[in-house]
């Protein structure tokens, strides 16, 4: 807190090097939202809103990639624990491993869960057999293919967060008497919390954007697979207009739920 | 000293950046087709046109043939949104009309091929599905593709023309990801042209329906009014609707337009 108000109270001028490209990537990032502003129907914008089909997207939309975040947090902290703190053989390729989801083209992802998870795949085909559990073409499938492509933005953040994280509570707290389990939960999580919550934020609007992977391994079923992307992205089939008030309707509720929760949870000036 | 140094590498890459559209050549003084030719062509058209564009290459020394394939309905949005294309093939009519309708084909676009809907089946076709009713039986998983995309349409009117209500688990963003159901094992069947199911003939079978006929798909093509090589534009549309262009067509499985 005393840093940051020093830091913004020194009052010299912003150098030019680091303002115009700043202002550069700024604009860049914004423009193209612009564009979209201009060619909002905004006259038809109401009739656009409430046709059939576009609320049941975005509420799909909004619970799949929540309960996607909620399977990332459980499984992706831990990891990132490990990543962070444990010395192993092959840490490093492990690490190269949780980052591939980044590089995989998503549609490639959705054809990789497919071949494991699908009738055909060695975990789906015994799932099939076992329970007469199938997961594409399913809500399940979507939450699966979005924390597929999802994950490695919250294990990113938490590990960072936790190598930023000074070693000497958790050895104080280890002194004391605490055995590993009581230190990360009562010591390491709560240091790493905001790290947590910004990877959790990412990890949510990685998953409430994705489309390849959601697409190609739980299809598209109005309703039950249709998230908002896959709608934005059959109505751009037909009529641009329909695809630019959808994609606004996304990104209100995206940058209103992420700006809620940066005040409350990181912090954020 | 600073300022030059950041502004000077991002000027040259944004120079750089805008390099990566040019590259057309100007017409010969003969009149002969040279230089790049860019083709923007349906996502159905991927193996007949490629072959096409090798044989063009052949005919005419100092030509290369570049092509976008991809949904008909993103290759309009792109073509009236600027991207500079010099011949465009649709696998519906109602894109051709969105380019039509924006002023940008140089003359009327030409039906050149037309393609008829299969149920595409696993190899061997293990469900031994015969017809367009066999897609209600209960328990079989079918892929159709969306409405809004040509082939859901086709589908839509085939269905009807059968009187037959199929409840598919997935509506497909384009054929080939219906296509990609079925090869992968996910779906029994899916509705997807003909042309497809034969490009996938070594994953899956084709089975054809009467009512398909009544559900076909024209594909137009147009030389476009910005295209800046329009020389070898019209040559390349007029090897497309040849003789030999139409063989190449039919061994991908399209059938010739109707009509004269």
């Amino acid at each position: 807190m005393t840093a940051s108000t020093r830091r913004r109270g020194t009052g010299q001028r912003v150098p030019v090097a680091l303002l115009v490209p700043a202002a550069l990537g700024l604009l860049f990032l914004v423009l193209p939202l612009g564009g979209l502003l201009l060619r909002t129907p905004w006259t038809s914008l109401g009739p656009r809103l409430t046709a059939p089909g576009v609320l049941t997207a975005l509420r799909l939309s909004v619970q799949c990639a929540t309960l996607a975040t909620l399977l990332c947090l459980t499984l992706g902290v831990p990891l990132a624990w490990l990543l962070a703190r444990v010395e192993f053989p092959g840490r490093r390729l492990v690490r190269a491993l949780v980052t591939v989801p980044l590089v995989l083209p998503p549609v490639v992802g959705g054809v990789a869960l497919l071949l494991v998870f699908g009738r055909r795949g060695p975990i789906g085909g015994w799932l099939d057999a076992t329970f007469g559990v199938t997961l594409p073409f399913t809500t399940t499938g979507v939450v699966l293919a979005e924390a597929f492509v999802a994950m490695p933005f919250l294990i990113i953040a938490v590990e960072g967060a936790l190598r930023g994280v000074d070693h000497r509570y958790e050895e104080a707290a280890a002194t004391l008497g605490a055995n590993r389990w009581t230190t990360f939960t009562r010591v390491t999580l709560p240091l790493v919390a905001p790290g947590v919550a910004a990877g959790a934020v990412l990890c949510w609007a990685r998953a409430l954007g994705e489309f390849g992977a959601t697409i190609t391994f739980a299809g598209n079923y109005p309703g039950r697979t249709q998230t908002m992307p896959l709608a934005v992205y059959l109505a751009l089939e037909t009529d641009l207009e329909a695809a630019v008030v959808l994609s606004l309707v996304l990104l209100t509720v995206s940058v209103v739920i992420l700006a809620g929760l940066r005040d409350r949870w990181i912090g954020g000036p | 000293m600073t300022r030059r140094a950041v502004v000077v590498p991002l000027v040259a890459a944004v120079l750089a950046l805008a390099g990566c559209g040019g590259g057309t050549t100007a017409p010969a003084a003969d009149g002969a087709p040279r230089g790049t030719l860019t083709v923007f062509a349906a996502a159905s058209l991927t193996e007949s046109f490629t072959t096409l564009g090798r044989r063009f290459e052949a005919e005419h020394p100092g030509t290369t043939v570049t092509f976008n394939f991809a949904g008909s309905s993103a290759l309009a949005t792109q073509i009236t949104q600027g991207a500079p294309a010099d011949v465009f093939a649709s696998a519906a009519p109602r894109n051709m009309a969105t380019v039509t309708d924006a002023g940008l084909a140089a003359d009327a676009p030409a039906v050149f091929a037309r393609n008829q809907l299969v149920i595409a089946v696993p190899q061997g076709n293990p469900q031994r599905l015969t017809g367009l009713a066999d897609l209600t039986r209960p328990g079989l998983k079918v892929a159709l593709c969306a409405a809004q995309v040509p082939c859901g349409a086709a589908a839509t009117t085939a269905l009807d023309a059968a009187g037959v209500r199929v409840t598919p688990v997935t509506l497909e963003q384009d054929v080939r990801g219906a296509l990609a159901k079925v090869k992968l094992g996910e779906v029994d069947a899916a509705l997807v042209y003909r042309t497809d199911a034969r490009a996938a003939d070594r994953e899956v079978d084709g089975v054809e329906f009467p009512e398909s006929a009544r559900a076909g798909n024209d594909y137009p093509i147009v030389v476009l009014t910005d295209a800046p090589n329009p020389t070898a534009a019209r040559a390349f549309v007029a090897l497309v609707r040849s003789a030999p262009g139409r063989a190449v067509l039919t061994d991908a499985g399209f059938q010739p337009p109707a009509g004269p």
